[in-house]
């Protein structure tokens, strides 16, 4: 015992599985958040959340009451970001519109993650013409820049948000497919699955039990740093009026609206179209953050 | 506009090209792919709506129209008869008529698509003039101020809405200093008045030696081809960064600063020299991207190009335009990975 206690310090070897995975964790956010600009993308992404719960209360008027006495009026005073072409506050509309791009971030990356999970794991596991097909199903979706099979679904299906945030999935599921397999290869001939195996575990069981836990790590923050990509591309969606469809406070269509009043009102458009670069780039010193702590080449 | 990272693309045409090892299989993988691609528009085009007659001929359409598609498209045959008839038809070169020209779409696709050429192509000379280069200041400076602030403007360049750029970019270099010209190709005065040869404005007023008409052209490109090429140029200057201090850390690096080498001849002679045919490669896939991108852009900057028909197309619920244009977008994305392939194995002599 009282050797325990002489060596007890930093270099001292962990006791517990458990502890050496706390020292681990701590290490990683110790290095994660020792970097200014991706502590930065935290705070924006934090103010972000924040502005989405507290909505209500840090508005300063409803989204969607019109004064028509006081159309287009420039930020000032009465309207911190201006007023837009019904005299709606954008400052009020972008406040509840944070809450339309956490919406389309989260169910995109909750639907792409099962999604990709799923492909991967089997794929890989399986092997043979099963992997062969998804494989190939994998590369033909990735064949297509994002925008433009989100643009044909979305054809296909009717614009709406729900629409744009099922098209968006649909397009971006094959990244993760890829990384999970990749990850199923080298875990497939581990020692433990031969274990499961010889203790007559399904195929299905060993897949969902003991493969899809050790992808998901690596699959959550592939999802990360693809938050961006999917912000841009709702944005997008926006703009071009196939996402979420007026009065909703959605940036992108916010911008889009303000395109008409461009030359005399730049903030109908400039503001909407700022906060989605900030939200954006915030999410990109995160993703640049966590890939440099991960990268074992980078240190 | 998106970009896969680059660990991921590098990942990706790696795997392509070790799958297809030799020609019967690279063109095994590549008529798979395009079959694919077939399938996908198939699924999106005829199964996903909930009547394809309709997503074809618009809400108003008259019952003896509604009937002639209804046929044409084998609607009274089995899914895999469709699907039959859709391929024969496409391999055929008949995409369907759009209802918003009243033209075959292949047509319109062949009328609109050398102004998307002539922007995107244009971006991606930007991309590479200024990419290349910031890629590989950043590299040599590593850590140091001029990485960072390098680092922090393609971080902008990926993170920037391109058609919120545009808006910005007309607002301030159009609107308030007038350095450029608004939207369109041309100034309304210079329309129609070079004659068409290869639907490249700046090529055509070259040949016929009308100076103004290009001057103006150049002027209404200037300001859509740098926004667009914005997000390229980063992605471009990133990847050469990364390039770059993988070969910076070689011995044969190190062998020749020993040797005496100056610090330039070793950037640019030494290890430049050894990631040009990497470069090559992501260049013609960031190509594919630019397309994708200009579907944004040209909304922005009325730009008569296959973007502008793409989104009018969608606007009015044109689905044989629609399908026509992601068949061509995912065609040239197979030929550019093809291209980048062979690029590859032209140029580097290890695949030999």
């Amino acid at each position: 015992m009282t050797e325990a206690i002489i060596i007890e310090g930093p270099g001292a070897p962990p006791e517990t599985a458990g502890q050496a995975r706390m020292r681990a964790l701590r290490g990683f956010v110790s290095r994660f958040v020792s970097k200014p600009l991706t502590v930065l993308g935290l705070i924006i992404v934090g103010v972000l959340i924040f502005t989405a719960i507290f909505a209500p209360l840090l508005a300063t008027h409803s989204p969607f009451a019109q004064d028509l006495a006081n159309t287009l009026q420039p930020p000032g005073a009465a309207h911190w970001f201006g007023s837009d072409e019904y005299g709606r506050d954008i400052y009020s509309r972008i406040v509840y519109g944070s809450r339309y791009t956490l919406l389309i971030v989260f169910m995109v990356s909750v639907t792409v993650a099962p999604i990709g999970l799923l492909v991967g794991c089997v794929s890989g596991y399986a092997g043979g013409w099963v992997d062969t097909v998804l494989m190939r199903l994998t590369d033909i979706f990735l064949s297509f820049p994002g925008l433009a099979l989100a643009l044909a679904f979305v054809a296909a299906l009717g614009a709406g948000l729900e629409n744009a945030i099922l098209a968006i999935s649909l397009t971006a599921w094959p990244p993760i497919a890829r990384l999970a397999r990749a990850e199923t290869l080298t875990i497939r001939s581990s020692d433990y699955i031969a274990a499961v195996r010889l203790l007559g575990a399904s195929p299905l069981r060993i897949v969902v039990r003991h493969v899809v836990p050790m992808c998901l790590p690596s699959v959550i923050i592939r999802v990360t740093l693809n938050m961006a990509a999917i912000i841009l591309t709702a944005a997008g969606l926006g703009f071009l009026g196939l996402g979420a469809q007026p009065p909703v406070p959605e940036w992108g269509a916010m911008t889009s609206t303000g395109r008409n009043y461009l030359i005399d009102a730049w903030w109908l458009a400039g503001i909407p179209g700022g906060a989605i670069l900030l939200v954006s780039l915030a999410f990109n010193l995160i993703g640049d953050g966590l890939r440099d702590t991960l990268d074992p080449r980078a240190s | 506009m998106t970009f896969p990272s680059g660990t991921e693309t590098a990942g990706r045409y790696a795997a392509y090209g070790r799958r297809a090892n030799n020609g019967a299989r690279l063109l095994g993988s590549v008529l798979a792919t395009l079959f694919g691609l077939l399938v996908l528009t198939f699924v999106i085009g005829r199964v996903l709506p909930a009547d394809p007659v309709i997503a074809i001929l618009g809400d108003d359409y008259d019952p003896a129209a509604y009937q002639r598609v209804f046929l044409e498209l084998g609607l009274d045959q089995p899914l895999y008869v469709q699907f039959g008839i859709y391929i024969k038809n496409i391999l055929t070169g008949d995409l369907g008529n759009a209802v918003i020209t009243g033209r075959p779409v292949i047509q319109d696709i062949l009328r609109v698509f050398p102004a998307t050429m002539e922007l995107a192509t244009i971006s991606l000379l930007i991309a590479v003039l200024v990419g290349v280069p910031l890629g590989v200041i950043a590299a040599v400076n590593r850590d140091r101020l001029p990485d960072h602030i390098i680092r922090v403007v393609t971080l902008l360049g990926f993170s920037a809405p391109v058609f919120w750029l545009g808006l910005m970019g007309l607002v301030v270099f159009y609107a308030h200093l007038g350095w450029v010209a608004g939207s369109g190709r041309l100034s309304l005065f210079y329309l129609d008045l070079v004659p068409y040869r290869t639907g490249l404005i700046l090529l055509d007023s070259l040949l016929a030696g009308e100076m103004d008409v290009f001057w103006d052209a150049l002027n209404h490109l200037v300001l859509p081809a740098s926004i667009l090429g914005y997000a390229s140029m980063a992605y471009i200057a990133r990847m050469t960064r990364s390039f770059m201090l993988a070969q910076m850390n070689q011995e044969y690096i190190l062998t020749a600063r020993i040797k005496g080498c100056s610090p330039n001849a070793v950037i640019w002679k030494h290890a430049f020299k050894n990631i040009r045919v990497q470069l090559l490669t992501i260049v013609a896939l960031t190509y594919g991207g630019l397309v994708d991108g200009a579907v944004l852009i040209e909304t922005v900057f009325a730009w008569p190009g296959f973007g502008q028909y793409m989104v009018g197309a969608l606007t009015f619920g044109d689905m044989n335009a629609v399908l026509g244009c992601v068949l061509l977008i995912g065609i040239i994305f197979v030929g550019l990975n093809l291209l980048s392939d062979a690029l590859y194995r032209v140029f580097d002599p290890r695949t030999k």
